[in-house]
């Protein structure tokens, strides 16, 4: 089932035309990655699903994009509640300069979920445990997020996503920033969330698009080449584009 | 003669060290020159008691007192005002002709001569609402003069907090409101305490603005509310140097090291309080 779709969907920077006529549904309950060359528009699709591009100087959107049956680009759109549902991990870990247990609360502080301190223990605690980091910080609740590894720094991001109940979790090169061992790990926690959350990752890096992804889209210069499963994608591409840079001719 | 760039380089070199001594030196001098002159006036009597016999003896306890509280007036006044406008300024302002204007006026302000500030204290607080020559006047004359720094001050902390704090807390869900209460401000709080504290630094050793709008020449009692007079310290240094023939000299350094002291404190505060948080913060 389409978690989101978008109807020829069309941005502006000023002048400068980021996304041309982009038409796509995104599967519910799957990851699906975005790859392309730099510029060409992955990271502003994908910041299109929860808005954070509107602060760009001079950004102009026509077109629709459709999640649960609300086009959430209509101005009058409730930008808090999707947030809430669309979350986003950013390329470099980004905890607040905050303990690992107010990273952890600050979504459900912002959006009055809980009440008293005993249901925040048990939300940080399955938060954690989601990401794998519980038995890990369990006794270092307290401590500065700023002092974990980048790693764990990411996972805390994630974590402090997932403390909001999030349905979509945006990621834009999550693992730019980390070695190949902790990449791999992350990996493995993304195949993990996808029984529970539709993730859309944004990546450069076209082998990672292929281990994790279950449909991939190829973008070149704001547009979407193409869509497809990922195993056909990168065995069967329709366009030469597509074949082009996913066999490293340019990119 | 063959240039040699090695030499004109150093040549340059001492020119620089010798001009950067030169601040230093005068700094050096007064601090050493008032410390030797002023501290043996410093006495428990001298900083509790009442001054005597035309202020040429007893204490300096009324200059004191009434230079804390029109400090702490001027911070009551000032702080949140500065505050509110660096955020507005920094976070909301869109880049118009409002805003521009907004912001070449903190600049002018700061800029305008100190006496200027007290006469404009006298035409508005002290006649136009009446407040008369009083705390209150003189506390508000002081925080306006204050209030380009703490602006500047805290529209500097406030922008040097990483956008991408700014850009998660958003992608929270959170409002921009909520991001700037619950991260933008705790980052930049001791920027904006930085900012305040030399501000008040300031504040208490202008003698200009509480010419007109506050300062006592010789009122040897301690204000009773904030529509009275007060002796300040820099005033009564400036009245006994002037115009009190014969007064001691200990008693005109004492209160300036008093003076001195107050101030410099202020500004150790100030780095104290910046180096704490430079510890502690690592982006």
């Amino acid at each position: 089932m389409a978690k989101i779709i978008t109807k020829n969907l069309n941005l502006w920077y000023g002048e400068f035309q980021a996304l041309k006529s982009v038409n796509a549904s995104f599967r519910e309950k799957a990851i699906t990655a975005i790859i392309g060359p730099s510029g060409c528009g992955k990271s502003t699709l994908l910041r299109v699903f929860n808005r954070m591009n509107d602060f760009i100087e001079g950004f102009r959107i026509t077109g629709e994009v459709v999640i649960e049956g609300k086009n959430i680009i209509d101005p009058t759109a409730d930008l808090i509640d999707l947030r809430k549902k669309v979350g986003m991990v950013f390329q470099r870990p980004n905890p607040f300069p905050l303990s690992v247990y107010e990273n952890i609360i600050f979504g459900l502080k912002i959006h009055s979920l809980v009440e008293g301190k005993n249901n925040y223990d048990e939300i940080v605690e399955q938060s954690l445990s989601s990401v794998l980091l519980w038995d890990d910080l369990k006794d270092k609740l307290n401590k500065s997020a700023l002092s974990l590894s980048l790693e764990q720094k990411q996972r805390l991001c994630i974590a402090r996503l997932i403390a909001v109940k999030p349905e979509v979790l945006l990621m834009d090169e999550p693992c730019s920033s980390l070695d190949p061992q902790a990449t791999v790990r992350i990996e493995e926690l993304m195949r993990e969330l996808k029984n529970k959350y539709t993730i859309i990752i944004v990546t450069h890096n076209m082998q990672q698009a292929a281990r994790v992804s279950d449909e991939t889209g190829f973008m070149l210069l704001g547009e979407l080449i193409e869509f497809l499963k990922t195993d056909i994608i990168f065995t069967a591409p329709r366009d030469k584009r597509t074949e082009d840079y996913i066999t490293g001719r340019y990119g | 003669m063959k240039r040699n760039p090695l030499r004109t380089q150093k040549i340059a070199f001492s020119f620089l060290l010798f001009s950067t001594l030169l601040i230093v030196l005068p700094v050096g001098f007064i601090v050493v020159e008032i410390i030797l002159k002023g501290l043996p006036a410093i006495n428990w009597q001298f900083l509790s008691d009442m001054p005597r016999q035309g202020m040429r003896a007893g204490g300096i306890l009324p200059a004191i007192v009434g230079t804390l509280y029109l400090v702490s007036g001027a911070i009551i006044f000032a702080l949140p005002i500065g505050v509110l406008a660096a955020i507005y300024l920094s976070e909301y302002a869109k880049d118009n002709l409002l805003n521009r204007m907004i912001k070449l006026s903190i600049v002018n302000l700061s800029g305008v001569p100190s006496v200027v500030y007290g006469l404009f204290g006298l035409a508005l607080f002290v006649v136009f609402f009446k407040f008369g020559v009083s705390i209150l006047s003189g506390s508000l004359t002081l925080g306006i003069m204050i209030l380009p720094i703490i602006i500047t001050a805290s529209r500097e902390a406030l922008e040097a907090v990483p956008q991408s704090f700014r850009e998660v807390s958003l992608s929270l869900g959170a409002s921009k409101w909520q991001t700037i209460r619950n991260i933008v401000l705790p980052n930049a709080i001791s920027g904006i305490l930085t900012g305040t504290i030399l501000g008040l630094g300031r504040a208490a050793g202008e003698t200009a603005p509480i010419l007109f709008t506050v300062a006592a020449f010789y009122l040897p009692r301690l204000p009773k509310s904030i529509f009275d007079q007060a002796m300040a310290l820099p005033y009564h240094l400036y009245v006994i140097s002037t115009q009190v023939p014969n007064v001691n000299e200990k008693i005109r350094y004492g209160t300036a090291f008093v003076l001195l002291v107050m101030v410099l404190f202020m500004n150790l505060v100030a780095i104290i309080i910046r180096s704490q948080f430079r510890k502690k913060k690592k982006w």
